[in-house]
């Protein structure tokens, strides 16, 4: 499918070198990493918007670029849909103007039709006469989306697709996108610095960092799994399992874990299976089970491995899946804890952060 | 120096006829303004086409020896009008390879008519055309581009459905200001067309005449008309653009 060997080094001299390949089929990759990791580069040069200062980059057989034979396809000839961070709608036509920017060439009659079923798709037909000024932050994000897609491209490339968005509404359209990707069948790849967007929208995950990619591989195994320091403190948060809904009760959903149940608040809507994220920090290890506690969750389990983390002692404790606790070194200590001691992992059901996984 | 020379004694013996003429101007001189008016017309239509292209050089070159073309098209700014008419009139000359190529073409020379009035116009008028439509270029999201290439259009299709578009208010004040500037110009004119009524005497021109023949009366006239419809072509320009885009 892609197969991109990427080489960019700036005048200023900051450099970018990754290879990505995407495997065949729709899937959708996410490059996940702070800002200035050198993701948005990388998208620019799949896309023709920056030239290779070395490297080459192949898709379904069509060579895009190739900097040893001096080849360079120009933007417009690759078959790309390109989502610009704030969507970049021209401000001097009206919305049916912007979806139909890209298919000028066609004939009126087909090219309305095009328009107005992309505008189906993304429910935006009672917007076509606005002005971009006129809609919101969303509304933007899906006209632009129409845009794209109206051209029917064989690769989409969203750079920061969510971050001109806040709070709901950015909740709201995460979850719409995610569906929509699903529903669309084209491979994507998706830039973002947040970890909810790159859990909730990607199939496979590359972290970067200063230029390179350190890490790829499925979201959970890279969150739950990080193979460097840097990749921990990108992604930071130590426990990311696989959680199925057993039951919902008032505002507690209990989920199945491994072969553990735990709670966790619910976060309300209709979903079956969640990412269950839990911070290392707030799991606390006790010896003895408490009495009443206002912590939902007690669960037992035996020591696996205790090593150290900066500053702390990471204890993973097998409690039916393995769930990481950061505590200090004199807790280690006074407890006795080492490999197969029983022990109780307890944290409050809303320490529990829960994504929506869109299977 | 001898193209000067043969110049100057032209002027002179062009001059005569219209001295001969003053009392039977009338207190609006229509020749003298339908002169101007051809002249602003065809200077800032052809400002606009030669202009844009200019523009957009100035405005997207990464050129790093960019700023000495932007110095040379900023020139006219600072010039003394009879410099830059000096120089024309020599490029014009017969001497001139330009001025005898433009002699054997059309029968004629260029100085003293009109259409070497145009040329040397265009030239003086160059950054009234050129920087607002510069300016509006630069102001444009350069994302906006590249939104339009990663939409499968071309360069040209891009220039003319998008950066031409959100420049219209700069395109509009440049062809105002450089029609008004025309208009308003008097040095140039003076020494690359003379003084020849119905062919390049324009209404600046005019007023002069009239202040050296002592009708003050009729230069008042004559001068108010100018100064209304200077203030009502800058109200139009500052009325179209945008505030953080204006130049002037």
């Amino acid at each position: 499918m892609l197969n991109a060997e990427i080489a960019k080094t700036f005048k200023s001299g900051v450099q970018v070198k990754a290879s990505l390949s995407l495997p065949p089929g729709p899937s959708v990759t996410v490059l996940f990493g702070v800002s200035g990791a050198g993701k948005t580069t990388l998208l620019r040069c799949i896309a023709g918007l920056e030239q290779l200062t070395a490297g080459k980059i192949v898709f379904s057989g069509q060579v895009w670029a190739d900097v040893s034979k001096r080849r360079h396809m120009p933007t417009q000839k690759r078959p790309i849909g390109y989502l610009f961070q704030d969507y970049a709608l021209f401000p001097h036509l009206n919305v049916r103007d912007n979806i139909g920017f890209g298919i000028h060439h066609l004939a009126s009659g087909v090219r309305s039709e095009r328009i107005r079923t992309t505008a189906a798709t993304l429910q935006i037909e009672d917007l076509l006469e606005r002005q971009p000024d006129e809609l919101s932050g969303g509304q933007q994000q899906r006209v632009a989306l129409a845009r794209v897609l109206v051209r029917e491209p064989g690769l989409l490339l969203l750079d920061e697709p969510l971050s001109a968005l806040d709070g709901v509404a950015r909740d709201h359209v995460r979850a719409e996108l995610a569906r929509l990707l699903r529903r669309l069948q084209i491979p994507a790849i998706i830039v973002t610095h947040d970890w909810v967007d790159a859990l909730t929208l990607g199939d496979r995950l590359h972290v970067m960092s200063r230029g390179v990619v350190l890490q790829e591989g499925s979201p959970q195994d890279v969150f739950a799994k990080p193979q460097y320091a840097e990749v921990a403190s990108v992604v930071g948060m130590e426990n990311l399992v696989v959680g199925h809904v057993r039951e919902r009760t008032a505002d507690v959903l209990k989920l199945q874990v491994g072969t553990a149940e735990l709670y966790a608040a619910d976060p309300k809507g209709d979903h079956t299976d969640y990412f269950v994220c839990i911070r290392g920090e707030n799991v606390t290890l006790e010896t003895v089970r408490a009495g009443q506690s206002s912590a939902r969750n007690n669960l037992r389990g035996r020591v696996k491995e205790i090593s150290a983390a900066g500053s702390l002692m990471k204890v993973i404790v097998d409690v039916g899946f393995e769930i990481v606790a950061l505590v200090t070194h004199q807790a280690v200590m006074d407890m006795q804890l080492s490999p197969g001691v029983e022990v109780f992992a307890v944290f409050k059901a809303s320490a529990v952060h829960l994504i929506p996984r869109t299977v | 120096m001898r193209t000067l020379h043969e110049a100057a004694h032209c002027l002179r013996t062009r001059m005569g006829p219209a001295r001969v003429a003053t009392p039977l101007r009338s207190a609006m001189n229509w020749e003298a303004i339908i002169t101007t008016l051809k002249l602003a017309t065809a200077t800032a239509t052809i400002l606009a086409v030669i202009g844009l292209p200019i523009s957009y050089w100035v405005a997207f070159s990464k050129l790093r020896w960019k700023f000495l073309v932007e110095a040379v098209v900023a020139l006219p700014l600072v010039l003394p009008p009879t410099v830059l008419g000096f120089y024309v009139l020599v490029a014009m000359g017969p001497r001139s390879p330009f001025g005898h190529w433009y002699e054997s073409l059309t029968g004629h020379g260029l100085p003293f008519t009109l259409e070497g009035l145009v040329i040397a116009s265009t030239l003086y008028s160059l950054p009234f055309a050129v920087q607002p439509v510069a300016a509006a270029f630069r102001s444009i999201d350069r994302r906006m581009i590249e939104a339009s290439w990663t939409l499968g259009v071309s360069s040209w299709g891009t220039f003319f459905r998008v950066i031409v578009p959100q420049a219209k208010a700069g395109l509009v004040a440049g062809f105002v200001l450089s029609f008004a500037h025309t208009v308003g110009e008097f040095g140039v004119v003076l020494m690359v067309g003379g003084n020849i009524p119905g062919v390049t005497r324009t209404i600046s021109i005019h007023v002069y005449d009239e202040v050296q023949s002592m009708d003050y009366a009729s230069a008042g006239m004559t001068s108010l008309a100018l100064l209304v419809f200077s203030f009502l072509i800058l109200s139009l320009v500052y009325s179209l653009t945008p505030r953080r885009d204006r130049i002037l």
